[in-house]
């Protein structure tokens, strides 16, 4: 991410020390992911010290410190899900996409991760991908849903 | 001033204390762990638990960031207290049996055994000790918390070598799990104990203990064997 970028959100979020949480929301919604140059300036910027800004980076899950792709793909693995099929899924797509979880496809395409329960349990087994619910997922469905996506180009 | 009721005894103290320092000037011991004067309270290892209230409503809170209240009812050594602070020495020595913070916490308070799994390769017991002298004493700031949950630790940001660490050893100093136990780090049993296994000399020669200094767990022993031969008298 450009300097002028991130710039330009803190000075959206007026250099505000209480603001960390959605200044590092907004860099990763551009950037995907947080790379350590950009805490660094972050924590500059806003004169806070940098274990505080990386100690907040690693105890939220949403936000990620490795690369992540362009696509992420987020399996629900909340009780309701379990039940309905959820590890199956998850092994799916796992196995449609060759990576483990918490791990990005060598072309950079897509990161699959999991969560606990996204509220929506009523459309479980759940996926989510780009922010958009996939319910009533199945292993059938898996890999023409991630064809949709790897099309795309963003 | 504030008036409070600490072990059925009447005491005063000044506004803006704290539970643990109102007990402490009165003189009654309460083990402590994660607390440490000159440095903010933290309330991590809950060891200096106490019973506040009466009956129904009483509730075991940690007296070092419970603020002294008027007409507070305190209850230092209760049945629910003693065993709560020995489930929590138990679990501690789980965590980091090789620290001789905990070792001598446990034989302190008569703990014998340990029912949780013991993990030798584990050290830190997250007291938080050493990121507040970092940060408080040594305005460096160069160590904190990261990650949440069982993966929770201490670290510098990156896990890379600090920029801002002044290599004070500051942390080390203050950190319980970094003092080894008498025996070294690898140790036979999980439990050390060997306080509550060694007879004071004073007690022997003197029929009295001669030392003032803290507690060991011993002459508790010895205490409560001589309280029952009394007893039976
Ligand atoms: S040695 Fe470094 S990390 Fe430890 S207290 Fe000193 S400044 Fe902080
Ligand atoms: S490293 Fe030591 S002082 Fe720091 S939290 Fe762990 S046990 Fe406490
Ligand atoms: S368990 Fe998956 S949305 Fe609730
Ligand atoms: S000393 Fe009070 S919680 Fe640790």
């Amino acid at each position: 991410m450009r300097t002028a970028d991130i710039d330009r959100i803190l000075k959206k979020h007026d250099y505000k020390k209480s603001a960390l949480i959605p200044i590092l929301q907004d860099i990763q919604a551009g950037h995907r992911w947080l790379p350590m140059e950009t805490l660094k300036y972050v924590s500059e910027k806003l004169d806070i010290p940098l274990i505080d800004v990386y100690s907040l980076a690693t105890f939220y899950k949403s936000f990620s410190l490795k690369p992540r792709g362009k696509h992420v793909v987020t399996a629900c693995c909340g009780t309701a899900c379990h039940v309905r099929g959820g590890p199956k899924v998850l092994q799916e797509l796992q196995n449609e996409l060759h990576i483990g979880v918490d791990e990005t496809t060598p072309d950079k395409t897509f990161t699959l991760e999991t969560v606990r329960c996204l509220g929506a349990c009523a459309l479980g087994p759940l996926v989510v991908i780009d922010g958009k619910y996939h319910g009533q997922m199945n292993t059938k469905k898996v890999a023409s849903t991630l064809k949709k996506y790897a099309k795309k180009k963003k | 001033m504030i008036e409070m009721t600490v072990d059925g005894i009447p005491v005063q103290v000044e506004e803006g204390s704290t539970v643990l320092d109102a007990v402490r000037f009165y003189g009654i011991e309460i083990p402590t762990l994660c607390h440490h004067d000159g440095l903010s309270e933290y309330g991590a290892c809950r060891l200096c638990v106490v019973e506040i209230g009466k009956g129904e409503n009483a509730k075991l809170v940690s007296s070092c960031t419970y603020p002294a209240e008027q007409g507070l009812f305190v209850r230092t050594n209760s049945q629910r207290v003693v065993s709560a602070r020995k489930m929590l020495v138990e679990l501690l020595v789980a965590m980091c049996p090789s620290s001789k913070t905990v070792q001598d916490l446990a034989s302190a308070m008569e703990v014998t055994q340990v029912r949780f799994k013991v993990d030798r390769m584990n050290d830190c017991i997250l007291c938080g000790l050493c990121v507040r002298m970092c940060e408080e004493q040594m305005m460096a700031k160069a160590i904190g918390f990261v990650n949440r949950g069982k993966n929770r630790k201490i670290t510098t940001p990156f896990d890379l070598k600090s920029d801002v660490c002044r290599t004070c050893g500051g942390c080390l100093y203050i950190c319980p799990a970094c003092e080894l136990r008498c025996q070294g780090p690898n140790a036979d049993t999980d439990l050390c104990n060997a306080c509550l296994n060694v007879q004071p000399v004073c007690l022997k020669e003197e029929d009295d203990k001669m030392c003032f200094l803290e507690t060991c767990g011993w002459c508790y022993e010895e205490l409560g064997r001589k309280k029952k031969k009394m007893e039976k008298k």
